[in-house]
């Protein structure tokens, strides 16, 4: 039986020595730390630190060679699932590059985003008994309220591909929080955006982790990353270099090697 | 109070089945339904509802392909394959165990669902020209077991004796007129039960896959359930043509199903409209009436009948009632993918 104080003090995601090599590249090399539940944690690092690659061994993309991922009070181990199941345990994730269904409306792409949270069958979708009619009326204004928070609801019906490109963004987060996950994985969210649409974002992940969800974020640029992060892990080639409070971090003289290169003394 | 709500909700739920039962029968298709129904009573040349019935058979293989090429996005070229599955188990059942037509049928859908199912497996994780190897090898690996497995099949002479369909006293014979209607009703049906799950959670989860099967399995969906789904049910319509066509022929044998049907079929959803259920029907009638229109040019026939082709896919890429964008992902479907 676990107390309130022990299962408070359970990370929501802890990965342990996590180790990915690409033939003779270690993208990732034996990376540790744990996500508390309820933080916004910034995971930073020079192009090529291997982020991404970490990102795709927590959803199953792609299977680490050593190391293990728990996740949860029950400490699932995630690297023994497939994509679809770790999805399903409760992680959600958007992409680098946005991976939209682009034919698809913006509406129905909020849909396929909660498809581990719904159970119509072949049968439940030919019969359709009042539960399954449920369900999708559900689904649907759930899907709105969604697209509400994000300000697409005037949206809904068109073509996801013809969204603009910060919508292109916002559209994949609601897509990954209609699976209602407890650990959401963004992916360079502000890539691409103006510094006021950076600032709308920043809103926008703060109201998300108020609805209690716990955020891992990759994100290059430090004036996104260190408001918003209660603490920050930085990677430089596949190592974890630093860890620590946004503000300690701006100070280790590692990362700023790591970002800006040997021989420089003095730092903002 | 409690009595109210619950009759509240049945009245409700009555409309609702109404409404859809509406919208279904708008009044374009009920105009067309009506047309199909009463064209044998106006046209009672044998040869017209003969061609038709042919074109109805292509019709329900088209609208199976489709849910595996056009919903799912798989590349399949050996779909006949499935067909050639449902007219030997109707077949078979009928000749050994004596099972009627309307039950055979049945038995031939499932067990055409079940093999693409099997059939399904080696492809599965492959995409692009790779796949289209793997299906065609299986299409043919079926043609020619049926070919030689004399003991069971009969071999190249295939089964004799088939019954054709019986309505309590009414013997469907050899006529076309009663396959007629079996066939189109058949199709209506399988178009509202297409459209249905077109409109649910896994039509909306093969599209995901289609468009990007990375992302469609972080978002929970298992591709390889999905993909399974989409097989098994090509399989299921391909399954009830087949006995079909084994029922209405009355002997089969396995030429009837080999690489050009699987190919013929996947032209007809490519030139009507890959994915969708309006262009596929199209797509089908039109590469099953035209041959026939063209009877009268003789030897030229099969020579413009490929040229018909070749215009149609100039002037409209995405298909006769296709939309812009399949053009894109018909070069996708055709195209090596390859994973992050």
């Amino acid at each position: 039986m676990k107390t309130e104080a022990s299962l408070s003090k359970t990370p929501l995601l802890r990965i342990e020595n996590v180790t990915k090599r690409f033939g003779g590249v270690t993208a990732v090399d034996g990376v540790s730390f744990s996500v508390d539940l309820h933080k916004i944690v910034g995971l930073i690092g020079p192009n090529g630190a291997g982020k991404t690659t970490l990102f795709n061994c927590i959803t199953g993309l792609s299977a680490p060679e050593e190391g293990s991922i728990y996740f949860g009070d029950s400490e699932i181990l995630l690297s023994r699932l497939d994509c679809h199941e770790i999805a399903a345990a409760g992680v959600a994730r958007t992409f680098q590059t946005i991976r939209l269904f682009k034919y698809m409306s913006v509406i129905e792409n909020v849909m396929v985003g909660a498809h581990s949270r719904t159970r119509t069958g072949i049968l439940g979708s030919l019969l359709r008994p009042r539960w399954v009619e449920l369900e999708e009326k559900k689904l649907v204004s759930r899907a709105h309220q969604l697209l509400h928070f994000f300000e697409l609801d005037q949206k809904a019906n068109e073509i996801a591909r013809n969204l603009s490109y910060g919508h292109q963004r916002k559209l994949e987060i609601a897509r990954a929080l209609a699976s209602q996950p407890k650990l959401l994985l963004l992916d360079e969210p502000a890539a691409g955006m103006n510094p006021k649409e950076k600032e709308e974002l920043l809103d926008l992940i703060r109201s998300i982790r108020k609805n209690g969800v716990t955020i891992l974020l990759i994100e290059h640029d430090m004036k996104v990353v260190m408001p918003i992060s209660d603490y920050v892990v930085v990677l430089d080639y596949g190592k974890k270099i630093a860890e620590g409070k946004p503000k300690e971090i701006q100070h280790n003289p590692q990362v700023i090697e790591a970002y800006l290169g040997k021989g420089i003394e003095s730092h903002a | 109070m409690r009595k109210t709500s619950r009759r509240r909700i049945k009245k409700k739920k009555r409309s609702n089945f109404f409404s859809e039962i509406k919208s279904v029968f708008s009044f374009k298709s009920t105009l067309l339904i009506l047309f199909i129904f009463i064209l044998p009573l106006l046209d009672r040349n044998a040869y017209h509802i003969d061609v038709l019935v042919t074109a109805g058979i292509f019709m329900l293989l088209a609208l199976g392909l489709n849910v595996i090429v056009g919903s799912a996005g798989i590349l399949n070229l050996g779909y006949a394959a499935l067909f050639a599955i449902g007219a030997y188990t109707y077949a078979l059942v009928n000749i050994h165990l004596h099972i009627p037509f309307w039950i055979g049928l049945w038995v031939s859908a499932f067990s055409a669902a079940f093999f693409g199912m099997i059939l399904a497996f080696p492809a599965i994780r492959l995409t692009g020209d790779y796949i289209a190897m793997v299906t065609l090898g299986t299409g043919e690996i079926v043609r020619i077991m049926l070919n030689n497995l004399d003991p069971i099949t009969g071999g190249p002479n295939g089964l004799l004796g088939i019954e054709h369909p019986t309505l309590w006293i009414y013997d469907f014979g050899v006529h076309s007129t009663p396959y007629y209607f079996l066939i189109f009703a058949l199709l209506i049906l399988i178009i509202f039960i297409l459209k249905r799950i077109e409109s649910s959670r896994l039509g909306r989860a093969w599209i995901a896959l289609r468009e990007d099967e990375l992302a469609a399995s972080c978002m929970g969906i298992n591709p390889v359930w999905a993909k399974l789904s989409a097989f098994g049910i090509g399989g299921f319509i391909a399954g009830i043509a087949g006995s079909i066509f084994a029922a209405k022929q009355g002997t089969i044998s396995p030429d009837s199903f080999d690489f050009v049907v699987s190919v013929t079929v996947l032209a007809m959803i490519v030139l009507g409209g890959l994915g969708k259920i309006s262009g596929v029907i199209t797509g089908a009638l039109a590469l099953s009436l035209l041959p026939e229109l063209l009877r009268g040019f003789d030897l030229y026939r099969m020579l413009l009948f490929g040229l018909a082709m070749i215009i149609i896919m100039l002037f409209r890429p995405q298909g006769i009632l296709g939309e812009h964008h399949q053009e894109e992902f018909k070069e996708n479907l055709f195209e090596r993918k390859t994973s992050q």
